[in-house]
């Protein structure tokens, strides 16, 4: 479901499947993108951490659960974008994950979603539960 | 070791084992697991697995294929080899530096300064 209007594009999409889903998914985001001329490296930092996040949905949220599904809203204009990527899952608390980048933990192969997500994005944080991420990326900053 | 519908190239270069990806993004979870048990099973069949992963032409990397980077070099060090990457897009550098993964793997401009790593050139 999307819909645009001048200067703006939003629209939610409710996926259960990870493989094909996704990549049609991602497809559709980096037209609009685009379409409101961000940048590769803008681009870039936004579908990293939307697979990122799905990812994470489908796989820690929803336990792989094929019954269960992810839902992703955006709103998107020519400063900036806004995802809300919520799942079925119990949530959790977002700083109790370890800090991947701590020198013990260098080695654990798992956990690096988040961190992406925090340095790629402008804002990301997580509502109710811990089920509901909402990430913004500005182009105003640096990213871009 | 043929493996069906893989999504890697493996070639023998002096005994390196020089890994490329036929994908562009390495982000389909399903994908990245195919990729990882292929390579553990072509690392278990070594003995001291010299393994060099080669980047180029791919642009997108998920975390879940980081942790495969990781397992994979954790098990050629434990069976006496090395890993070592190259030809990795700026853009994904980054993701490295981000993670402080540069720290942990042994990464090149090249293949062909990999391989020198490796004392095979």
């Amino acid at each position: 479901m999307t819909a645009s209007r001048e200067g703006h594009d939003e629209g939610s999409s409710r996926l259960k499947e990870i493989s094909s889903e996704l990549e049609k998914f991602q497809g559709h985001i980096e037209g609009v993108l685009a379409q409101f001329d961000y940048c590769a490296a803008a681009q870039f930092a936004m579908r990293l951490s939307l697979e990122e996040a799905m990812m994470n949905g489908f796989r820690h949220g929803n336990r792989q659960d094929a019954s269960k599904s992810v839902e992703v809203r955006w709103s998107i204009s020519s400063d900036s974008a806004t995802f809300h990527v919520t799942d079925e899952g119990e949530g959790f608390d977002p700083e109790a994950v370890p800090d991947p980048t701590l020198d013990e933990n260098l080695e654990i192969p798992s956990g690096r979603g988040l961190m992406l997500i925090r340095a790629y994005m402008s804002e990301a944080c997580y509502h109710g539960p811990g089920n509901h991420l909402e990430m913004t990326f500005r182009k105003s900053t640096p990213h871009d | 070791m043929a493996h069906e519908n893989s999504r890697i190239r493996v070639t023998d270069i002096n005994g390196v084992m020089r890994v490329e990806f036929v994908d562009r993004d390495i982000l389909d979870e399903a994908s990245i697991r195919r990729i990882s048990t292929e390579l553990v099973q072509r690392i278990e069949a070594a003995a001291n697995p010299q393994v060099l992963i080669c980047f180029r032409g791919v642009e997108h990397l998920s975390s879940a294929a980081l942790g495969t980077l990781i397992t994979v070099n954790s098990l050629a060090k434990k069976r006496g080899g090395q890993l070592r990457l190259s030809d990795i897009r700026p853009s994904i550098l980054e993701v490295f530096v981000i993670t402080k993964l540069n720290k942990l793997f042994h990464i090149s401009d090249t293949a062909e300064k990999a391989l020198e790593g490796f004392g095979k050139v």
